[in-house]
């Protein structure tokens, strides 16, 4: 009577076994390569966002958490880059004027890879030429390091001949909600109208309900 | 003769206004070089770095490089490229400068290969702005050129005309 007992339960638990391993390839592993965004397979979107602690140029702590509460856009640059950066800081600057007073509803953040050169008070007189709601961060390297680390963010100084040196960095937008979990990107060869109704639909989702 | 003189120096005057910023206006000659509408984007506040564009056309038989130049209003000018890999955006110093090939144009435009920087500004530029510089070549040698500074984000390419913040009017390049 108990060995027929023992029997069924290692019988049950072996269907169990057999079961969540099937369930795993059928269903945890196969929709897999359907994810075929190139941020998917270089990234691996669920792990960007994460702690970070920076300073802004009008002064403020900003952090993972004060960030919180508000989607936030995020990419990374230093204004010692003579195109994509402001390029890039004036194509968001259009795109808040765009979006009205929507645009309150977003915090829109621009975090130096050159924290060396780009001190709080170099940021605050460049963002002067941009929109005002854009928060420029900056802090210590390990801090900036740590930031970018959160975001999954490529940066590297490169050496110039002459003493100088530039910097390889992602240039990506990173979209991230009201919880800080990240909800998209911004592409800049994408055309205007698709950026906008990506952060339109980000300020949309992430209103309270 | 003398009315025929002022007539034309007239002549010449209202021509010259009237095509004032247009590519026109705006052409070097340098040996079998021909430079087109050098020309710049307003800078950020502070910033250091700015960049410069150009065509130019080697008319002649030999190939030339473009090398880099100097200006007043900064340390130096280089040629850089630039290119987005997999969302990484680089930039490199172009070793022994820009191949000018025989029979061909090279043009350095924003979001191209190829750009040159304006390194260690001495001021930001506005638009508006005529900044002066020379322009050196392997072969050809030196010309001084005057670069029109156009708007912030000025000269994108077709699809980034429509990007313009609103309020801000500029006349690209090239029109």
């Amino acid at each position: 009577m108990r060995a027929r007992r023992i029997l069924q339960i290692s019988l049950w638990v072996a269907a169990l076994v057999w079961l969540a391993t099937f369930g795993v390839l059928q269903f945890g592993l196969l929709p897999k390569p359907q994810q075929s965004s190139p941020l998917a397979i270089t990234t691996g979107m669920a792990q960007i966002g994460g702690p970070f602690r920076l300073e802004s140029h009008k002064g403020e702590v900003v952090t993972d958490q004060t960030l919180k509460g508000r989607p936030s856009a995020v990419f990374f640059g230093f204004t010692h880059c003579p195109e994509v950066c402001p390029t890039t800081l004036f194509d968001l600057t259009g795109l808040l004027q765009e979006l009205g007073p929507d645009a309150d509803k977003i915090t829109p953040v621009l975090i130096t890879v050159d924290p060396e050169r780009d001190t709080k008070s170099v940021l605050a007189e460049y963002m002067q030429s941009f929109d005002p709601r854009i928060l420029a961060l900056t802090g210590s390297p390990a801090d900036v390091d740590a930031a970018a680390k959160a975001f999954k963010v490529f940066y590297r100084k490169v050496p110039a001949d002459n003493g100088s040196y530039t910097m390889d960095h992602s240039a990506v937008i990173y979209l991230m909600d009201r919880e800080g979990r990240f909800a998209g990107s911004l592409d800049k060869h994408e055309p205007k109208e698709a950026q906008l109704r990506k952060l339109k639909a980000l300020i949309e989702n992430s209103s309270p309900t | 003769m003398r009315i025929l003189l002022t007539g034309s120096v007239v002549a010449t005057c209202a021509f010259m206004l009237f095509t004032s910023g247009r590519t026109l206006a705006h052409d070097y000659k340098l040996g079998p070089l021909a430079i087109n509408h050098p020309w710049s984007r307003a800078t950020p506040g502070g910033s250091k770095t700015g960049s410069g564009y150009l065509r130019v056309a080697n008319t002649g038989a030999e190939p030339d490089r473009l090398t880099g130049g100097s200006s007043p209003l900064a340390e130096r000018i280089t040629v850089h490229a630039s290119s987005t890999d997999n969302e990484v955006a680089r930039m490199r110093p172009v070793v022994g400068g820009l191949g000018l090939t025989p029979g061909q144009t090279v043009e350095l435009k924003p979001g191209g290969a190829y750009h040159l920087m304006f390194e260690g500004l001495r001021a930001p530029l506005k638009a508006n702005d005529k900044v002066p510089a020379t322009l050196t070549f392997e072969k050809a040698g030196s010309v001084e050129v005057v670069f029109d500074v156009a708007a912030m984000g000025a000269g994108e390419g077709a699809a980034k005309h429509d990007g313009m913040a609103p309020g801000m009017h500029q006349n690209g390049p090239f029109q």
